[in-house]
């Protein structure tokens, strides 16, 4: 647990003149999970979309692994990689969006091979067992056939984690992933990413769910304005916070 | 009612008899209902049938449709030619059409502005000449470019044919038909594959499916409800639309139509002949329009609706058991519509 996996320094990135992230410090170790929290509008979603380079940085840089996501390092200079190669470092990073996003088009299955096949040119029968197995350990074992639209909305999220899962990430990364569900279905996409946790896969979660949070994480980080304010364990940053932002702002979640 | 929900066998019961105690008078349940009556919408049904009737009489009676002549030429081996033409510039324009407009839908979604500033001109271009007048431009390609041949741009040229042997009137109208289709098939794909949702492009790009595929795969099938019902437009389009290469006397179904009735002088049955063909076609065009749809559809619905035929195979097979029943003594009444239980 000491080896750092994902490592964040000072990133800044700007919507034109909007500036979302002002310097972001972040270091992920191995197998940990790591829960962002913070107000809406903190850049905590934004963050999460720079590790994989759905967006772009504008300074700092972003390493997973050892290495540097979206550049090469050569000769001195940083050179912008081609698509071709950052589509090939994503597969390492898995990503969970807030609306699932899972293939209409395609049946459960089909959405869980597609990339293990296409980006890893696993072969279909190995991506298909693969596949299957993460159905059995998302509790899903009878959907594989079904069409996405046919799920509810804690199914579709449950498919959507094992869709990243069948890259075999070195880490997931999590955006919102239980914001678009309605409360009773909370619970069991939770469930499934505590059961994650426990077997040491290294993850950031963006959530709003403190309780979640208190429970599963090894660190927990609250960003607002753009920046980290405190970062720690969750004893220490929810039941006694450092700064008057993380107290003004659990005051008003918990 | 006790008596009928024991465990009686079919037809144990007999209709008829409810030992129901009498209902209270003013109770609204219990009262006769009178529909109500629509005498106007009645009225208006009757018109619209007689002037149908008085319509379909004059087509059957009126001696200047003159349906001998019709019957002479329908499938006469001239006609069913000419329709084949038709076909094939139907055929090789859609396929190539939609083949260069999806290629310039992309050029203009692409991020390079040179590209993109190429396809738009394109489209201009190729959307403000009338077809007629492209065809006729191609007709005289040989006026325009005598010789076609490969080379190094604006240098020299190691092989070149003479045009008019390359291109004959056939390839100069399939030519003539695919680019104007193109300039349109951009814009339909165009609008398919903005219409997607960018979640979907974000989830493929995340996966870090490549690229091609991304299109290929995500994109495009995801589109294709999108573009579907004005692609089909197009092509009924483009088939009817096929009858102005008669300017360039190819020898599809309008042109050998009016040679027929050039020579014979029987206008009105030889055009209903083209007429008939021209909506048989669409028709099957249509059919398969909604099948390729209803393909495209997998996954929007949770559950697919029946096609036509599926409804057809369900009604006569509720008919049946209707009849059958009928045949049996007595049955316990369970009322569902022919297609009440239809899911």
């Amino acid at each position: 647990m000491s080896q750092v996996m994902v490592d964040v320094h000072g990133v800044h990135k700007s919507f034109g003149p909007l500036e979302v992230l002002r310097g972001v410090d972040l270091r992920v170790r191995a197998g940990e999970v790591t829960v962002i929290l913070g107000p809406s509008g903190s850049g905590k979603s934004t963050l999460l979309r720079t590790i994989n380079h759905l967006e772009k940085v504008n300074r700092g840089w972003i390493s997973i692994d050892g290495e540097l996501i979206g550049y090469r390092r050569a000769g001195g200079k940083l050179h912008e990689l081609k698509e071709k190669d950052v589509l090939k470092q994503r597969t390492h990073i898995g990503f969970v969006f807030q609306n699932f996003n899972l293939f209409p088009h395609l049946t459960v299955l089909e959405n869980l091979i597609e990339a293990p096949v296409s980006a890893l040119r696993r072969p279909r029968k190995e991506a298909e067992e693969t596949a299957r197995r993460l159905l059995d350990r998302v509790g899903l074992t009878d959907k594989a056939d079904a069409y996405p639209r046919q799920l509810s909305g804690g199914q579709q999220q449950r498919v959507a984690i094992a869709r990243a899962l069948a890259l075999e990430p070195k880490v997931l990364l999590f955006d919102e992933p239980t914001s678009a569900l309605d409360p009773e279905l909370v619970g069991e996409v939770l469930d499934v990413i505590k059961d994650l946790a426990g077997t040491g896969t290294t993850m950031i979660v963006v959530t709003h769910e403190i309780g979640f949070a208190r429970e599963v994480a090894d660190t927990v980080v609250f960003m607002d304005g753009g920046v980290v304010v405190e970062q720690g364990p969750p004893a220490a940053v929810l039941d006694d916070p450092h700064h008057e932002r993380t107290r003004a702002f659990l005051s008003k979640v918990l | 009612m006790a008596s009928t929900t024991d465990a009686a066998p079919p037809g144990a019961a007999s209709l008829g008899t409810r030992p129901e105690a009498p209902p209270a008078p003013d109770d609204p349940a219990s009262l006769k209902v009178v529909p109500a009556r629509h005498y106007a919408r009645w009225a208006a049904a009757l018109a619209v049938i007689v002037l149908v009737a008085q319509f379909v009489h004059g087509l059957a009676n009126n001696p200047v449709w003159e349906w001998g002549v019709f019957r002479d030429y329908v499938l006469s081996e001239t006609i069913v030619q000419a329709v084949w033409v038709t076909l094939q510039l139907t055929a090789y324009a859609t396929v190539l059409g939609f083949l260069l407009g999806t290629v310039l839908a992309f050029m203009r979604l692409s991020r390079s502005p040179v590209l993109q500033t190429v396809a738009w001109t394109y489209i201009w271009i190729f959307r403000s000449i009338p077809m007629i007048v492209q065809l006729v431009f191609w007709f005289n390609l040989s006026a325009l470019y005598e010789r076609l041949g490969f080379g190094i741009p604006f240098g020299p040229v190691f092989w070149s044919v003479d045009s008019n042997s390359v291109i004959g009137t056939m390839g100069a109208a399939i030519i003539g038909l695919t680019l104007h289709q193109a300039a349109y098939a951009a814009e339909i794909v165009r609008g398919g594959v903005i219409s997607v949702d960018h979640g979907q492009l974000e989830a493929a790009a995340a996966l870090g499916i490549p690229r091609l595929r991304q299109i290929r795969r995500i994109v495009l099938p995801q589109a294709m409800r999108a573009i579907l019902p004005t692609a089909g437009n197009e092509i009924i389009g483009l088939l009817k639309g096929t009858s102005v290469v008669y300017v360039m006397s190819i020898g599809e179904l309008f042109y050998q139509v009016q040679v027929i009735y050039g020579r014979t002088g029987r206008v009105i049955p030889l055009l209903l002949v083209a007429t008939a063909w021209y909506v048989v076609l669409t028709s099957l065009l249509s059919v398969a329009q909604y099948y390729v749809e209803r393909r495209y559809a997998r996954g929007a619905n949770r559950t697919p609706p029946p096609t036509p035929f599926q409804r057809a195979r369900r009604f006569v097979r509720t008919l049946r058991a209707a009849a059958a029943q009928r045949n049996q003594p007595v049955v316990p009444l369970k009322t569902t519509g022919p297609l009440g239980d239809s899911r």
